[in-house]
């Protein structure tokens, strides 16, 4: 069986266009897919059942009783963290927030290895974006900004930006592609212009584009950060003359020195050039659903990652309530890993605690936290088995498919069991 | 179910004509009925005032941008947080509560109806999911039509019947209650980082006018049979000396006959439940900007409601500034930027491929501020002009010129002198030199306000039929206030704004959802929309524009529409158009 418009569940693109073959309930062809969405529907890697540690070695058990454990490692623990939720929809992420909330837990999202430090910026500054297509029908300048679409969202560029023919801009060959990064890059081959910038001389190359779009370019050096004066000239140049031109940074500038800072400045010189032209400005969300873990965190509890239910209310405070700080101090005691992968993300010493304290994982595959884990709760796929809603890079909701009715649960069904006995344990 | 007999109660329902009298009201399975069994469920009202349950018919609460004011505004989550208690969920946010917060905030109030304002059609799953999160409330939205790219070819093209099946397609599409047009053909130009600035500049590309765009949707929305009129946010807002485009926009429908066709059992009211007005304005306040600079400004409204006053065809709601910490957020993309580039505020914006766009930004009114002193004085002067409160409805706009769980802090306004004097008092002296409310003594009475907050705001969207009355057939939804009216002393507003911020009881469907502040219930809500019957060859051939267009979309036809699924408890309303 053919399934046409199905949505890869894998990064923020969430494209929409792929046509899957299905058969016996696997899926054995993928049309329009990049590798990384071949691999991700085709990919047979699944656990069979729940499996629990015991004396170091894997023993098999049922589904209810690992919810049942699961329920009471949660109660159990005085300070719980629930963290992942990006590689699941916005359903089972609902569940997820109302658990923590029920327990007093923190619950966290990949955001705070990835894009925090962007959200931290926009809570300083805001954001001028805008959706996808509104790039594709009308910039005629794109600039990409420690990113790499072509290896992390291979059809970025093709749907959305460089080579998508949209509504005003005819002929994609009408578009100039500025690439900005610290190293040549598959990206950076195919610009018009790339800007090589020295390692941590992001902040700086920022500073120098806002101060020559404000007029203030006599005070440029000859170079910064390794960027020659002329080069930033003929960059912001470009930029001020675009009829519309847009953004997209990546975690090269999220994660390279200077973090929030950075995006801070980016989002900074993107308002500045809307006082010349139009101008918007876009993180490259890397999960297919990361950005609906916020959308979900924030409608239900206000804040879009690290949020600390522990004192009755949400709280809310990055470098004391996001993952990494918790598990660094030590200071959590149970932790319950849903549709990611901490263990090969996270520092060292945070994975350390995880293996020392009792961390339950639910997830469809074997990976780096299952070594960690002391139980794993096989899933369905979202997208593939199970369907739910995504939101897009661009925050456009999409809802995945359930291409065949497999024999596992999803997300929603472990979860809302789960918290059914946290509430009846918890007589509320 | 036994029922539920509301006892001794001081009743004020403008749609029956009831004013003030003592007497019974009676509800079972949800309705109010004429009489109810022994076994009912009684609550003596003790002579309270006792009303309609409120209903807000624009406020900003659900949706892609409204999660964005939260989400960039951690300072004003902190502001305003509660802790999970009973049945009530943890809540967050001051200015833009999460969608608990929403929920409980307003039923605690006494209102039990509330409309999203305005939806961006891409992103309705994202509405549908936060109202699917707000209990309680009956919710419903509009959609953001008046830069619509299919709209505008539609209407460039001259082709009317093809935009209508469009925009009927589109009602059910993603399951929307009326239209909203926000600063037509404006919003499609900031798409360049442009806006226009008169009705009769054609925008780039499509080439059609702020006129075309008024005059045609307006027309489309009476053929359609919509329940409501068209919602119009007019161009140039925030803009001083923008009201005279305003009266000019509301001139434009002046032939337009309201002629909602829903498929409705009504319930029985003394008054004609039914609007008749083409147009339903928008924040009359951030429309009325007198003067012709920031130096000169002042408020231009009585250009505005001199107009109302004299014509039939116009609705409008305020838009009153309460002061203190606000977020203003619209589809009007480039009038918030406007407002970045003048204040500096934090600013957030998102273009919505081939169909609008929308602004965020957090922002501050001030007692002290020479502006924000009239536009508080202008929001009050809106309703304190208007003749007929069968006109208008009181709104903040929320969280636009305030939130609403300052709507007590207005009503106080209108009701009280003595409050209005207070308030000026304080406030920069331009609030009594570049306004006319300092001359104005009117003191509206709690029937005025039972117009403004229910009975009126039920009328305008096509929800009398169940909504704002107390009428044998409407739902049970009751608010009773610890005010005896017959004691009122409006000088003492202190105790009124505090009576009205928690009701003593409010009840939904019959049954009683939050007592004194606390939610103690969470019963099943509604959802509703319009479901337009328009002819099949029309929608096929209209649908054939859509498809082939759609490559302008970065997503597929087939994953564009909202499915029912996201509704909690859809309530279809059936729209006939004309034949």
């Amino acid at each position: 069986m053919k399934v046409e418009d199905v949505v890869c569940p894998f990064c923020g693109c969430l494209c929409d266009d792929l046509v899957v073959e299905v058969e016996n309930n696997r899926v054995i062809s993928v049309e329009n897919g990049c590798t990384l969405a071949n691999e991700k529907f085709m990919g047979d890697h699944r656990l069979k059942n729940p499996i629990r540690r015991e004396r170091g070695s894997w023993k098999d058990v049922s589904y209810d009783a690992a919810i049942q454990e699961t329920a009471e490692i949660l109660l159990d623990a005085d300070r719980p963290l629930l963290y992942g939720w990006s590689g699941t929809h916005g359903e089972a992420q609902s569940v997820g927030v109302h658990l923590a909330e029920l327990l007093g837990a923190v619950i966290d999202n990949t955001s705070t290895v990835c894009h925090g430090p962007s959200i931290l910026a926009i809570q300083e500054v805001g954001h001028p974006g805008c959706t996808l297509g509104q790039v594709k029908n009308r910039a005629d300048v794109i600039v990409y900004w420690g990113a790499n679409p072509i290896d992390a969202h291979p059809r970025h560029m093709s749907r959305y930006t460089t080579y998508a023919d949209g509504f005003f801009v005819k002929d994609f060959r009408e578009r100039k592609v500025i690439v900005i990064d610290v190293r040549k890059t598959e990206s950076s081959a195919v610009a018009n212009e790339f800007v090589k910038v020295d390692r941590g001389g992001d902040y700086a190359v920022l500073s120098a584009l806002r101060a020559i779009v404000r007029g203030k370019g006599d005070l440029i050096p000859v170079k910064v950060a390794g960027v020659t004066r002329e080069q930033l000239f003929r960059v912001a140049d470009t930029c001020m003359n675009a009829k519309f031109g847009a953004i997209f940074f990546g975690l090269g500038l999220t994660m390279s020195p200077g973090k929030n800072k950075n995006i801070r400045n980016a989002i900074e010189l993107t308002e500045e050039l809307n006082r010349h032209t139009k101008f918007t400005i876009s993180p490259m969300r890397g999960h297919w659903n990361v950005y609906g873990s916020n959308e979900v965190f924030t409608w239900i509890s206000g804040y879009p990652y690290a949020v600390d239910f522990a004192r009755g209310i949400a709280f809310y405070n990055p470098g004391e309530t996001t993952s990494v700080d918790i598990l660094r101090r030590g200071e959590c005691d149970a932790c319950l890993v849903v549709a990611s992968d901490p263990g090969a993300h996270f520092p060292r010493a945070c994975a350390e605690h995880l293996a020392r304290i009792p961390t339950v994982q639910i997830d469809p595959h074997v990976n780096a936290t299952t070594h960690l884990a002391t139980l794993q709760i096989p899933v369905a796929v979202t997208g593939i088995d199970a369907e739910g809603t995504a939101y897009r890079m661009d925050g456009v909701p999409i809802r995945t498919r359930k291409l065949f009715e497999g024999t596992y649960p999803s997300d929603l069904e472990i979860l809302g069991k789960i918290y059914a006995r946290v509430k009846e344990a918890k007589g509320s | 179910m036994t029922g539920l007999l509301v006892k001794n109660a001081y009743v004020i329902d403008p749609l029956s004509g009831v004013n003030g009298e003592i007497m019974d009201i009676a509800v079972r399975d949800g309705k109010i009925v004429e009489e109810v069994g022994n076994g009912a469920v009684v609550i003596d009202a003790g002579g309270c005032l006792t009303l309609p349950g409120g209903i807000d018919s624009h406020s900003h609460v659900c949706g892609t941008k409204v999660n964005f004011g939260r989400y960039m505004s951690p300072e004003d989550m902190r502001a305003g947080r509660t802790s999970r208690k009973g049945v009530m969920h943890v809540t967050s946010g001051y200015s833009v509560p999460t969608t608990f917060g929403n929920s409980y905030r307003y039923s605690s109030m006494g209102y039990t109806t509330v409309l999203e304002g305005a939806m961006a059609p891409l992103e309705a799953r994202h509405t549908h999911e936060e109202m699917r999160s707000t209990p309680i409330l009956d919710m419903g939205a509009y959609m953001v039509l008046g830069n619509n790219w299919f709209v505008m070819r539609y209407l460039k093209d001259g082709d009317i019947e093809k935009a209508a099946a469009y925009v009927a397609w589109m009602m059910r599409t993603h399951k929307t209650y009326g239209i909203k047009c926000g600063n037509p053909a404006g919003v499609e130009n900031w798409g360049w980082g442009e806006n226009v600035s008169s009705l009769d500049q054609a925008n780039i590309h499509f080439e059609v006018t702020p006129t075309e765009i008024i005059k045609n949707l307006t027309e489309i929305n009476e053929h359609l049979g919509f329940p409501m009129p068209l919602h119009l946010h007019a161009n140039n807002l925030g803009h001083p000396g923008c009201w005279e485009i305003t009266r000019e926009s509301l001139k434009i429908p002046s032939n337009v006959k309201g002629k909602p066709n829903v498929d409705v059992e009504w319930a029985e009211t003394k008054m004609n439940a039914k609007r008749h007005e083409s147009v339903y304005l928008t924040h009359c306040q951030f429309n009325a900007f007198g003067g012709t600079s920031w130096r000169d400004f002042e408020s231009g409204v009585k250009g505005i409601t001199d107009y109302v006053n004299g014509k039939d065809h116009v609705v409008m709601y305020s838009g009153c500034v309460p002061f203190g910490d606000a977020t203003v957020m619209t589809g009007d993309g480039p009038a918030i930027h406007d407002l970045y580039v003048l204040t500096g505020n934090k600013w957030s914006n998102t273009d919505v491929e081939c169909e609008c766009g929308s602004g965020v930004l957090p922002f501050t009114y001030l007692k002290s501020n020479p502006v924000h002193s009239v536009q508080w004085a202008m929001g009050l002067e809106v309703l304190l002009y208007v003749k007929d409160p069968w006109k208008s409805i009181m709104t903040t706009d929320s969280p636009n010129g305030g939130p609403f769980t300052k709507y007590p802090l207005i009503m106080a306004w209108l009701m009280s002198l003595k409050a209005r004097q207070d308030t000026m008092a304080e406030c920069h002296k331009w609030s009594q030199d570049r306004s006319g409310l300092g001359g104005e003594e009117r003191e509206m009475s709690l029937y005025d306000l039972a117009i403004l907050t229910r009975a009126n705001p039920a009328r305008t969207i096509g929800m009398a039929y169940r909504k704002g009355t107390l009428g044998v057939g409407a739902d049970g939804d009751v608010a009773i206030y610890n005010i005896d009216p017959k004691k009122l002393d409006v000088n003492d507003y202190e105790s009124l704004i505090r009576n009205l911020q928690n009701s003593e009881y409010t009840i939904k469907d019959g049954e009683v959802v939050a007592r004194q502040g606390e939610i103690v219930a969470i019963p099943e809500k509604r959802t509703y929309y319009s479901d337009i019957k328009v002819p099949d060859a029309d929608e096929k051939h209209m649908l054939e524009d859509v498809k082939e267009w759609f490559r302008y979309y970065t997503l597929g036809f087939s994953n564009y529409p909202t499915p029912e699924r996201y509704l909690a408890n859809p309530t279809p309303m059936t729209v006939n158009p004309l034949r």
